[in-house]
C-alpha cells in the first residue's frame, strides 16, 4: 500500500530526464523530494500525478497503476500543487477552493450542482486555518495565504495522495514553517519537492534525493543528509549537527570562499 | 456576489429581453401597439385572442418579429462564443471571429453574390467559415496538440489570406448593386432576416449554446493553466478541441444569417464579467441574455435612426461598443488589464 514507484523512466525528444527511479512510500508518510535544479523533481511529480506518461516503469497508488486510471479518476485520488500557480485570477478564495471539487462532479449537469461542494470547500479552508479568507479576492492575498488556499483547493479534491512542487518558494520563514507543519497535520500521504535541505530534514519522514535523473539516495533524513552525499550531489562542504529539540539533522554549510 | 443577487440579475436581464423584443416589434414606419403584437403572436400560436388587422399582422409576423428574434439569437450566440473564445485562448482581445471564421464566411458570401445566386448565401457563408476553421486548426495543430497562441496566430494567417481573396473577388468582378449588397453583408446586417434565419440561429444557439453552458465547470478548471486543469481531471487537449469546434459551429451559423457583426462578442463578455465575476457558471447564462438584449437594441437603432435609410447593424455596435470598451480600459480597479 502507499506509493510504489517501479523503475520509472522518462525522456523528452530523446533526452533522458529520469532513469529507473524506484521507491516505496508508506501510506500517511511525508516524503521530501530533493536534488539540484534540473534533477528531475518536477518531472517525477508530474509522472506520479499521471499528467505525463512514463516511457517505462509504473507508479502505483494503493496497488492501482496511476497510468491506467482515467483522468478524472486520477484527479479524485491525487492532488498536485504546481510551482507558483498564482497568476492574478479574479476569483474569490472560495471559488478557487471549489475548483478542487471539479473531479467529483458529474459530467453532464456538474456545472450546476453544488451545495455539498460548498461545505467540503469551507471545511478544507478551515483545515488549513484559512476559514476567514473565504470571501476575499484571490489577487489580494499574500504569497503565504495563496499557498494555504491552494492546499485547501487540493484538499477539497479529497485526495489520498498530495503532491507539492516547492510549496515554500517565495514565502518568509514563518510562513514556510507553518505551511509545512500544516502539511504534516493533514495526515495525508504527501510528496513534496523542496530546495531547502533543513526544511526537508525537519518535516519529512523520508527523503528521495535525485541527481541528473537518477535516484542517488533514499531513506530517513539522517541516513540521506550526510556530508558525503550532500558534497557529492550539490558540490558543497557542510557539517551535520543535531537539532537541539527535534533531534533531526541540521545542515550547516561551509561558506563557498572557505572551501575554495 | 451572493447566489440570490446573481439570480436577480439574470431574471431582470431576461425580463428586459422579453420586454425589449416586444417593444422593438412595435417600432418602425407603421405604428403597431404592444397589444397588437401580443394579439398577432397569440393568433399564430393558436391562442383564443381577438384577431388583429391583416396588414398589422403581416408586419408583425412576417417582417419585424423574425428580425427581432434573429437579432436576439445572434446576439446571444456571439456573446457566448466570445466569452468562450476569450477563456480558451486566454486572450482578452479574442472575439468569435478570431480563428478566421468571418473572413472565410466572407469569401463564400461574396462568391455567391457575384454569381447572382444570393439565396445560397447562408449556406455559402457557413461553408466558408468551416473551411477557414479547418485550415486554421490544421495549421495550429502540431504534434496532436493545439496551444492558444498557435491557434490565434494560425487564425490571423487564414484571416489575412481570406481577406485578400475577398478583396480580389470584389475588385475583379463586383459591379453596381452587388457592391452595396456585399458591403452590407461584410458590415453585418439583419435586414434580410426571415423565419428561416430564426430557425437556423435558434437551432445553433439551443444545441451548441446549451452544450457550451454545460461545459462551464470545464472552462473554470483552466483558471490556473493547463497543468492545473489536467490535475483537476480535465482532458485539456480534447476539451480545447471540443470548445473551439463548438464555438466555430455556433459562430458559423450566426455569420450565415447576419454577416459578421463586430464588437458584440468582444465587449459583452468583458462587461458581464464585471457583474458576474469570471466564473463561467455565472458568466455564460448572463452573457447570453445580455448579448441578446444588446443586439435587439442595436438593430432597432440601425433600422430607425436614419429612417427610411437603414444602417448595417455592425456600424451601430461599433459606435456603442468602442466608447464602452474605452471606459472599461480606463477603469482604475481593473487588475485584469493592469
Amino acid at each position: 500500500m502507499g506509493v510504489e514507484l517501479d523503475r520509472l523512466s522518462f525522456s523528452v525528444d530523446g533526452t533522458s530526464i529520469l532513469r529507473d527511479v524506484s521507491a516505496s512510500l508508506p501510506t500517511g508518510s511525508v516524503t521530501g523530494l530533493l536534488g539540484p535544479n534540473g534533477a528531475g523533481k518536477s518531472t517525477l511529480l508530474r509522472l506520479i500525478a499521471g499528467i505525463d506518461t512514463a516511457d517505462a516503469g509504473t507508479a502505483s497508488l494503493d496497488d492501482v497503476a496511476i497510468g491506467s486510471l482515467p483522468r478524472r479518476e486520477a484527479a479524485r485520488r491525487i492532488a498536485l500543487l504546481e510551482q507558483n500557480a498564482a497568476p492574478s485570477v479574479e476569483l474569490t478564495v472560495l471559488e478557487v477552493v471549489l475548483l478542487g471539487r471539479i473531479p467529483h462532479r458529474t459530467k453532464l449537469m456538474g456545472s450546476f450542482s453544488g451545495a455539498e461542494d460548498r461545505t467540503v470547500a469551507l471545511d478544507a479552508l478551515e483545515l488549513v486555518g484559512a476559514g476567514t479568507l473565504a470571501d476575499r479576492s484571490w489577487p489580494t492575498l499574500s504569497g503565504g495565504q495563496q499557498q494555504r488556499v491552494q492546499i485547501a483547493r487540493a484538499m477539497a479534491q479529497q485526495p489520498s495522495l498530495l503532491l507539492l512542487d516547492e510549496p515554500t518558494n517565495h514565502l518568509d520563514v514563518s510562513a514556510q514553517l507553518s505551511l509545512l507543519g500544516q502539511v504534516r497535520e493533514l495526515g495525508v500521504t504527501a510528496i513534496m519537492a523542496l530546495h531547502d535541505l533543513n526544511l526537508a530534514a525537519a518535516y519529512c519522514d523520508h527523503i528521495l534525493l535525485l541527481d541528473g535523473g537518477l535516484l542517488v539516495a533514499s531513506g530517513t533524513p539522517a541516513a540521506v543528509l550526510t556530508p558525503e552525499i550532500i558534497g557529492a550531489v550539490y558540490g558543497v562542504d557542510c557539517y551535520i549537527l543535531e537539532h537541539p529539540r527535534g533531534g533531526h539533522p541540521v545542515i550547516v554549510y561551509a561558506a563557498a570562499s572557505v572551501s575554495a | 456576489m451572493t447566489r440570490s443577487k446573481y439570480l436577480g440579475w439574470l431574471v431582470a436581464a431576461a425580463a428586459l429581453l422579453v420586454l425589449g423584443c416586444a417593444v422593438a416589434v412595435t417600432i418602425g414606419p407603421a405604428a403597431v401597439s404592444l397589444a397588437q403584437v401580443a394579439g398577432s403572436i397569440g393568433a399564430h400560436l393558436g391562442l383564443p385572442v381577438e384577431p388583429v388587422p391583416l396588414l398589422i399582422d403581416s408586419i408583425v409576423w412576417q417582417l419585424r418579429l423574425p428580425r427581432v428574434l434573429t437579432a436576439a439569437l445572434v446576439g446571444a450566440g456571439l456573446a457566448l462564443s466570445g466569452a468562450v473564445m476569450q477563456s480558451v485562448t486566454r486572450n482578452p482581445l479574442a472575439d468569435p471571429y478570431l480563428l478566421g471564421l468571418s473572413s472565410g464566411a466572407s469569401v463564400g458570401a461574396v462568391c455567391v453574390v457575384i454569381l447572382g445566386i444570393g439565396f445560397a448565401l447562408p449556406a455559402a457563408a457557413f461553408a466558408g467559415a468551416l473551411l477557414a476553421l479547418m485550415a486554421t486548426l490544421s495549421i495550429a495543430k502540431v504534434g496532436g496538440t493545439i496551444t492558444p497562441v498557435r491557434a490565434v496566430l494560425a487564425g490571423l494567417a487564414i484571416a489575412q489570406l481570406a481577406g485578400a481573396l475577398t478583396s480580389f473577388i470584389i475588385f475583379w468582378a463586383a459591379k453596381g448593386d452587388s457592391y452595396r449588397e456585399i458591403l452590407n453583408w461584410l458590415l453585418g446586417s439583419l435586414a434580410g432576416a426571415t423565419w428561416q434565419s430564426v430557425m437556423i440561429a435558434a437551432t445553433a444557439v439551443l444545441v451548441v449554446g446549451t452544450g457550451i453552458v454545460l461545459s462551464a465547470t470545464r472552462l473554470d478548471a483552466f483558471a490556473f493553466g493547463d497543468t492545473s486543469a489536467t490535475s483537476l481531471g480535465i482532458n485539456v487537449n480534447r476539451t480545447r478541441w471540443a470548445l473551439l469546434g463548438s464555438v466555430a459551429l455556433l459562430t458559423g451559423a450566426m455569420v450565415a444569417v447576419s454577416g459578421s457583426i463586430g464588437f458584440v462578442g468582444l465587449i459583452l463578455p468583458h462587461l458581464v464579467r464585471g457583474i458576474s465575476g469570471p466564473g463561467h457558471r455565472r458568466l455564460l447564462p448572463l452573457v447570453a441574455v445580455c448579448g441578446a438584449l444588446f443586439l435587439v437594441i442595436a438593430d432597432t437603432l440601425a433600422r430607425t435612426v436614419f429612417d427610411p435609410r437603414e444602417l448595417p447593424v455592425g456600424i451601430i455596435t461599433a459606435f456603442i461598443g468602442v466608447p464602452v470598451f474605452i471606459l472599461l480600459i480606463k477603469r482604475k480597479k481593473s487588475k485584469l488589464w493592469a
